[in-house]
């Protein structure tokens, strides 16, 4: 398991898309942290940007490169491994691939710049972020055969989980005004990790004093313990869940 | 002959020489206290406190004396009474340090009370843990200069730092006032002027007044206060070169405006408040040269509120820059500076060509859908609002910046 995921880095590292998209969350970081003397105000914009796009560069690099790599996974199913071993491998070897570019790109300047409590939600919840969105990936890789299609679907669930779902939440919203929402919310929420993640690291930057009563309320769930525990669990759920799907997918799929 | 009407001349001079003598208080000596020295003196008299611990248990000053502390002794009251009451005019009382005045909930015990008086001058003193700290009442031509107040930051036993009921003409000029209730405090206070103050970390708000018309403030700083500053039914005031700053948290407000008319609020820093402006039923208000920089909402303007101006403020970094409950009318606003501002200048005079219009879909939304808060800062926030600003639909038509400027505003 090990040894495969060891050969993927060793491939995805030499390639020249993780090296462009490595520099390019460095030049965002450093630019924001240059061009603004608030910090705040820099993590503010990081997140908006990384909210975007690690989500998007997570999910379909993934996918194109598990598509890349179908030949290479055809012979090592050939070999006496195990599926799981094989699709365990993949994920660890992409994951912490592009998990190494979060951290150089993003996890570093902010740490350079703004090591705070913020600071540390922005990288912790990116780094879920991108593992639950490679995770995501392998469960549309797995799904279809078809490259296109794969990819595809991959940016359908990207658009799907950035745009469209807030818009549903904001549909949402005005059907039930009359409603108290609170709760349904916090549940709402679970179901987006990019609404967790933004969610997070927004309530540490202290806009929750803006948010009137209902921003009392979440402040309330999501600042406690159980809050953030709540929120990192079902971070982490948005990892496994897909990947145990896809899992379940590629023990019984045919080649 | 000449010489005899000079004699006659000191003679008449002579009474108030003698009567201007000097009382020197200091301890261990036939006059260790101050109200000793308070029976012995006669109106026109100084008398000088030096260095060293006084009990005063309510000190009543009833003669017009100057009273100086030499290298600040301390006044103490160990939390049985008020320290000084100061009934006579022409008082001068500087230079002290002013302790524990007793707490109470049925009397407002003040570290220096005065009441009903004229032409006093309170200087240079430090105010410890008084319940209230200076507290005025029917009072005229007072001036309040350079004294450091600081409270017990205790919720249950705090008064407010300078209290003024029912005073004309006071100045108060370069205090500090932190922990207390309300830093300053004013209720019928009028025709004053209030400069270089700094109010922080008050249990509630940094300045709070009420029916208190035609009062000027001036360069003060209001900092990080419970409620921020909160002024209220009050005719005339001009609020100038103000900075609020970090009054953060929700219903904590930079300024709140309640049932204002005629002010002028010029030339004022409003940097990281939860809200900069909250406004409501004021009317014939203008705003001009003010910076908002980083506040949650800039501006919060209610419907109440009618014929005011905004002009020439710079709007930088806030969350949102207006927002409002119904339907704005005669709001106006021209020339100011918006950070959001994304229109065109064509012929380069420095004024975009294309209205902006302050409030966005978003704070709309908010305002109709108070849960849509959680949508912040998402993707499909910022592109609804974008959508929203290119073929405006939705925001009120009537409220728009139609001379937006290019170039944030110096001074």
């Amino acid at each position: 398991m090990l040894k495969i995921a060891k050969y993927i880095i060793l491939d995805i590292v030499r390639s020249k898309v993780l090296l462009a998209y490595t520099l390019l969350l460095l030049a965002i970081s450093l630019t924001i942290f240059m061009s603004d003397a608030d910090v705040t105000k820099g993590l503010v914009s990081i997140t908006t940007v990384i909210l975007i796009i690690v989500p998007l560069v997570s999910i379909v690099y993934a996918t194109t490169y598990y598509f890349n790599a179908a030949e290479f996974t055809e012979m090592l199913v050939s070999q006496p491994i195990s599926r799981r071993n094989i699709l365990m491998g993949k994920f660890i070897g992409i994951s912490s691939s592009i998990l190494l570019a979060f951290i150089i790109g993003v996890c570093l300047p902010v740490s350079l710049f703004a090591f705070s409590a913020t600071g540390i939600t922005l990288m912790i919840s990116g780094c879920l972020l991108t593992l639950s969105f490679i995770s995501l990936a392998f469960f549309t890789s797995t799904i279809t055969r078809d490259k296109a299609k794969g990819i595809g679907l991959a940016l359908m669930l990207w658009f799907y989980f950035s745009i469209i779902f807030d818009g549903l939440v904001l549909l949402f919203l005005y059907t039930f005004a009359d409603y108290p929402l609170e709760k349904a919310m916090i549940a709402l929420t679970a179901l987006n990790p990019i609404d967790l993640a933004r969610i997070l690291i927004l309530l540490q930057m202290d806009i929750s004093a803006l948010m009137g009563y209902t921003g009392a309320l979440y402040q309330q769930f999501f600042g406690s313990g159980i809050g953030i525990a709540f929120s990192l669990v079902m971070q982490l759920v948005w990892i496994v869940v897909p990947l145990f799907f896809a899992l379940r997918i590629f023990k019984k799929k045919d080649l | 002959m000449k010489s005899r009407v000079v004699k006659i001349g000191l003679l008449f001079l002579l009474p108030f020489q003698v009567c201007a003598n000097t009382i020197i208080v200091a301890p261990h000596t036939n006059v260790a206290t101050l109200k000793q020295a308070l029976t012995l003196a006669k109106n026109g008299d100084s008398i000088i406190v030096k260095k060293g611990t006084y009990a005063s248990i309510n000190t009543v000053i009833d003669k017009e004396l100057t009273i100086l502390g030499e290298n600040h002794p301390i006044l103490d009251a160990h939390f049985t009474e008020e320290v000084i009451t100061i009934t006579a005019s022409h008082v001068k009382l500087d230079g002290f340090i002013i302790k524990n005045s007793k707490t109470g909930s049925m009397r407002d015990f003040a570290g220096i009370r005065l009441s009903n008086v004229e032409y006093v001058t309170i200087s240079n003193n430090i105010l410890v843990d008084n319940f209230f700290g200076i507290y005025l009442s029917n009072c005229l031509h007072i001036q309040l200069l350079h004294n450091l107040i600081t409270g017990s930051a205790n919720i249950e036993n705090s008064g407010n730092g300078i209290h003024l009921w029912k005073c004309k003409e006071v100045l108060i000029k370069e205090n500090y006032v932190t922990r207390h209730r309300d830093g300053i405090y004013f209720e019928f206070a009028k025709k004053c002027l209030i400069e270089d103050n700094l109010s922080e970390k008050n249990i509630r708000y940094g300045l709070h007044f009420m029916f208190s018309d035609d009062d000027t403030y001036r360069h003060n700083t209001f900092k990080n206060n419970g409620s921020g500053v909160s002024v209220m039914y009050t005719r005339r005031i001009a609020m100038l070169d103000n900075t609020f700053i970090e009054n953060w948290g929700s219903s904590i407000y930079g300024v709140l405006l309640k049932e204002i008319t005629d002010a002028r609020i010029e030339g004022n820093h409003f940097i990281r408040n939860t809200t900069g402006i909250y406004m409501e039923n004021s009317d014939r208000i203008t705003v001009t040269h003010n910076d908002f920089i980083s506040n949650g909402w800039a501006m919060r303007v209610l419907a109440s509120c009618n014929k005011d101006h905004f002009t020439q403020n710079n709007y930088k970094g806030n969350s949102f820059d207006v927002t409002t409950n119904g339907t704005l009318k005669e709001i106006y606003f021209s020339n100011n500076y918006w950070d959001k501002y994304d229109g065109y200048d064509l012929n380069k005079d420095g004024v975009g060509d294309i209205p902006y219009r302050p409030i966005s879909l978003y704070a709309q939304i908010i305002e109709q859908n108070p849960q849509s808060v959680m949508l912040m800062r998402s993707f499909i926030v910022n592109l609804i609002d974008k959508v929203e600003r290119a073929i405006p639909s939705i925001t009120p038509e009537s409220v728009k910046d139609d001379k937006p400027a290019m170039k944030p505003w110096k001074k």
